[in-house]
């Protein structure tokens, strides 16, 4: 029996004072892949996390039209909007590190769970650390702030303070600007090993990463969504649109 | 799972409270007009004669038959603040443009700090240097009698209404794009050219909204003109002549009077005619500001 | 190359002579505060002594100390921040962190601007009419402060609103994007981050509080009294007033008398504002992102 899929979208349509930012999209995403979406600039694929993770709440003047479901329930049916965003964790294109201690920034979606205990937080943080690959860098200076850890530092801690929250979904947002490409090697290992345990949904502007990381990608277009498929399939020009194999072949972007 | 707990309470009722805390300044700007309108309200609608209280100088609130003429304080009021905004609204913009545009590093600092500390010092302080340093000081230099008066309480008001203009208008001045003057510098203009043709013509609605503050700030003045001003009912002719504040006559009287008299409630009347001229004044200021935003 | 040409040369020395007036502008008006102080300490000066400080005004307040009016102006300030602070900040969290940009939004900034502009003598009339006839408070340390709360509201409003929006809003959003409500993210990384320049506002805030005079005539202070407060509801001495009783209202009163008072009262004040900027410049160079 196969599986339901941990996402289905349909009808999806965004808009931000009425200029809208993506159009019709339908589509679904399938537990413990990772799913790419590649695709220029302002073509709503942060428009697209934003929308899965509610934060149109957040954001005034974001409209967004048609349905979510996460494990086939509408998004919008939670009645805590909180509970449902802590079940997904996200990290964006500029790392954030907390103005807290290093050890504070990974306990903090814990202890918003109620977790106390020191010996279980000091647990969690420990494995969340390791599994961003940051746990060696920072073992003996969990007392130092969060925000004054370098770029690639702040990066790995967003990983690690994302997975803290135990989310059976993880959107990551061009995760790899602002870091070294040493890093950002470290960080796609880190991503592979847990597929096994969630679903990764993938935005990125390397086209190559996305044919490192995911297993299947969507080619988003000023806000239409012009391809889905196998990532090799793509990359092998099984595609339905001509631009989507311009794109990938850095005819445009 | 998706069940509102105790945080998902906590944060309603958080902005609950947030709210209300929020909408606090408007509840007590309401209030003011409502309650020193419902002190005066007996008075305007019973004993006040609207043509007296602006065209007679007679306020004679407290003889057999009392008059209630406001012309003379509004001309005190309005003489002081005239004379005061004379010498220190182009002393502010000046001081604005040389804190803001001239001054580097640690002087500006300094200047900022000064600036501030002039803002400090209370308006019951001013009132006394007006009597104690002043009042003697501008007796022997110009040899008159009497040293308070409109020129007395001018200087030490303008003085208290600079650091607003001063602190407005160099907001104003940096509101105005670091690329306006680079791309003017880039001509070959000399930083004051720039300034002239430049900042100031592209700041010119925050400098009017900076002198129409500190024309309130002047307006609403209340212990330093008080003290200062001679506190005498006079059309004023000279600047060494004594005049009585609006502001001041309700500070000077009130305690005097009794409650739910006719004094009592012209007072409050001239507390009514403050409030809607300040809050005018305010608006104005809002708008002009306002309309830089637009651009 | 460029050469100096005479138009060059001359808008040279229109730059200069524009800098010079307008620096001689800024001295004439930041040397009055000099001359002010300088003025006080020496004729104040010889007047303050511990006797003056902690005792009472003798013989119809022509010798003796200030102690009833420092302690009340104490409790009039301490009644009003704990009035003023609590809506203060709620408002600025409403307004930095909740209001849509929408037309009550609006209304209460120009609310706050009026707040701040309305004359302190209007705020008075309102005390009187407000708290000390219809809430029937009655002349009192409270009502006083209650009047000056609402006076000095814009000041904390203002300096509380500056520091909430000094915070990033990547670090709200890192919050909300783990799940924390909009209280919770408030609570542990907005407030723990701006708290220092909230208390720099407060510190304002009661520089400003203890120097006020008109709000406090005929709400709650009192020319003598011969006894310190006891309750909010008692009536007390001020350092304002008194200044300004003395200076005006009594006579035969030595004048180093009220030189002293007014350089107590300016000195508590301009205390409380270099504390406030030395924080101020201390928290510039705290660097926590």
């Amino acid at each position: 029996m196969v599986e339901p899929p941990i996402i289905e979208v349909r009808d999806l349509t965004i808009s931000y004072d009425g200029q809208p930012a993506l159009r019709d999209i339908a589509l679904d995403i399938h537990r413990h892949e990772i799913f790419g979406i590649i695709g220029p600039a302002n073509s709503g694929k942060t428009s697209f996390l934003r929308a899965l993770n509610r934060m149109d709440g957040f954001n005034p003047g974001m409209e967004v039209r048609g349905s979510i479901r996460l494990n086939g329930k509408d998004i919008n049916d939670w009645r805590n909007v909180y509970a449902l965003r802590s079940r997904i964790g996200v990290v964006l294109p500029l790392p954030v590190g907390l103005p807290m201690t290093v050890y504070d920034n990974v306990a903090f979606s814990p202890r918003l769970r109620g977790i106390r205990k020191r010996a279980e937080l000091d647990e969690v943080v420990e494995r969340c650390l390791t599994r961003a690959a940051l746990w060696d860098e920072v073992k003996d200076r969990l007392d130092s702030l969060g925000s004054l850890l370098s770029g690639g530092q702040q990066q790995r801690l967003t990983i690690a303070r994302a997975l803290s929250q135990e989310p059976e979904l993880l959107l990551l947002d061009e995760f790899s600007i602002a870091v070294d490409p040493v890093t950002t090697m470290r960080i796609e290992d880190v991503l592979r090993e847990l597929r096994s345990e969630l679903t990764i949904v993938l935005v990125t502007n390397l086209v190559q990463q996305a044919r490192r990381l995911a297993d299947r990608t969507a080619f988003f277009l000023m806000g239409e969504m012009v391809d889905i498929g196998i990532t090799e399939d793509l990359f092998e020009g099984k595609v339905r649109d001509e631009r989507t194999t311009g794109y990938i072949e850095g005819r445009f972007g | 799972m998706d069940r509102r707990d105790l945080a998902w309470y906590v944060d309603r009722v958080a902005q609950a409270l947030v709210f209300v805390g929020g909408i606090s300044a408007i509840i007590f700007i309401l209030g003011i007009f409502v309650f020193v309108t419902k002190e005066g309200l007996d008075f305007v609608l019973g004993a006040l004669d609207p043509g007296e209280f602006f065209t007679s100088i007679a306020w004679r609130p407290t003889s057999n038959n009392p008059t209630y003429g406001a012309l003379a304080l509004m001309v005190g009021t309005a003489s002081v603040t005239g004379f005061a905004m004379l010498f220190s609204v182009p002393l502010s913009l000046g001081a604005a443009l040389y804190i803001g545009e001239f001054a580097t590093g640690k002087t500006r600092e300094a200047l900022k700090i000064l600036v501030e500390m002039l803002a400090a010092i209370p308006s019951v302080v001013w009132g006394f240097v007006g009597m104690s340093i002043m009042n003697p000081l501008i007796i022997e230099t110009f040899d008159v009698p009497v040293g308070l008066g409109v020129l007395n309480a001018g200087l030490i008001l303008g003085l208290m209404a600079a650091p607003i203009m001063t602190t407005i208008a160099e907001d104003a001045l940096k509101a105005v794009p670091d690329t306006y003057r680079e791309a003017a510098e880039a001509l070959g203009a000399t930083r004051w050219e720039v300034i002239r043709r430049v900042v100031i013509p592209a700041s010119k609605n925050g400098l009017l909204a900076a002198v129409l503050l500190g024309v309130g700030r002047g307006f609403g003045e209340t212990m330093a003109v008080l003290m200062a001003s001679g506190h005498a009912i006079n059309l004023p002719t000279s600047p060494f002549d004594s005049v009585r504040a609006l502001t001041a006559t309700i500070a000077a009287e009130l305690g005097d009077t009794v409650y739910g008299s006719n004094h009592y409630g012209a007072l409050f009347t001239l507390g009514i005619f403050l409030f809607l001229v300040t809050f005018i004044i305010n608006l104005t200021a809002d708008v002009v500001v306002r309309g830089i935003r637009k651009k | 190359m460029f050469t100096a040409t005479t138009l060059n040369r001359r808008s040279q020395r229109a730059q200069g002579v524009a800098r010079a007036v307008f620096f001689l502008m800024t001295v004439t008006l930041v040397i009055p505060v000099l001359i002010i102080a300088g003025t006080l300490v020496v004729k104040g000066g010889p007047a303050i002594s511990w006797e003056f400080l902690f005792s009472a005004p003798r013989d119809g307040m022509t010798a003796g100390g200030i102690f009833p009016a420092l302690v009340g102006t104490v409790w009039l300030v301490a009644v009003a921040l704990l009035a003023s602070v609590p809506v203060g900040v709620a408002a600025a969290l409403y307004l930095s962190e909740y209001a849509p940009d929408n037309l009550l939004t609006r209304t209460i900034n120009l609310a706050i601007i009026n707040l701040a502009g309305v004359p302190s003598i209007v705020h008075a009339l309102f005390g009187v009419g407000a708290f000390v006839l219809f809430f029937n408070i009655g002349a009192s340390i409270l009502a006083a402060s209650l009047t000056l709360a609402v006076m000095t509201l814009p000041v904390v409003i203002v300096a509380t609103r500056e520091s909430l929006q000094a915070v990033p809003q990547a670090f709200r959003e890192a919050c909300w994007n783990m799940g924390a409500t909009r209280w919770q993210t408030i609570r542990k990384v907005v407030l723990p981050n701006s708290i220092s320049g909230i208390l720099t506002g407060v510190i304002l805030e009661v520089s400003r509080t203890a120097g006020e005079t008109a709000p406090i005539m005929f709400t709650g202070a009192a020319a003598f009294v011969a006894f310190l407060p006891n309750s909010v509801l008692d009536q007390t001495m001020a350092m304002s007033y008194h200044l300004y009783y003395i200076a005006t209202q009594q006579t035969g009163v030595p004048e180093e008398i009220p030189f002293g008072v007014a350089l107590v009262l300016i000195s508590i004040v301009l205390l409380m504002n270099a504390i406030s900027i030395g924080f101020r410049v201390y928290l510039r160079g705290l660097k926590k992102w």
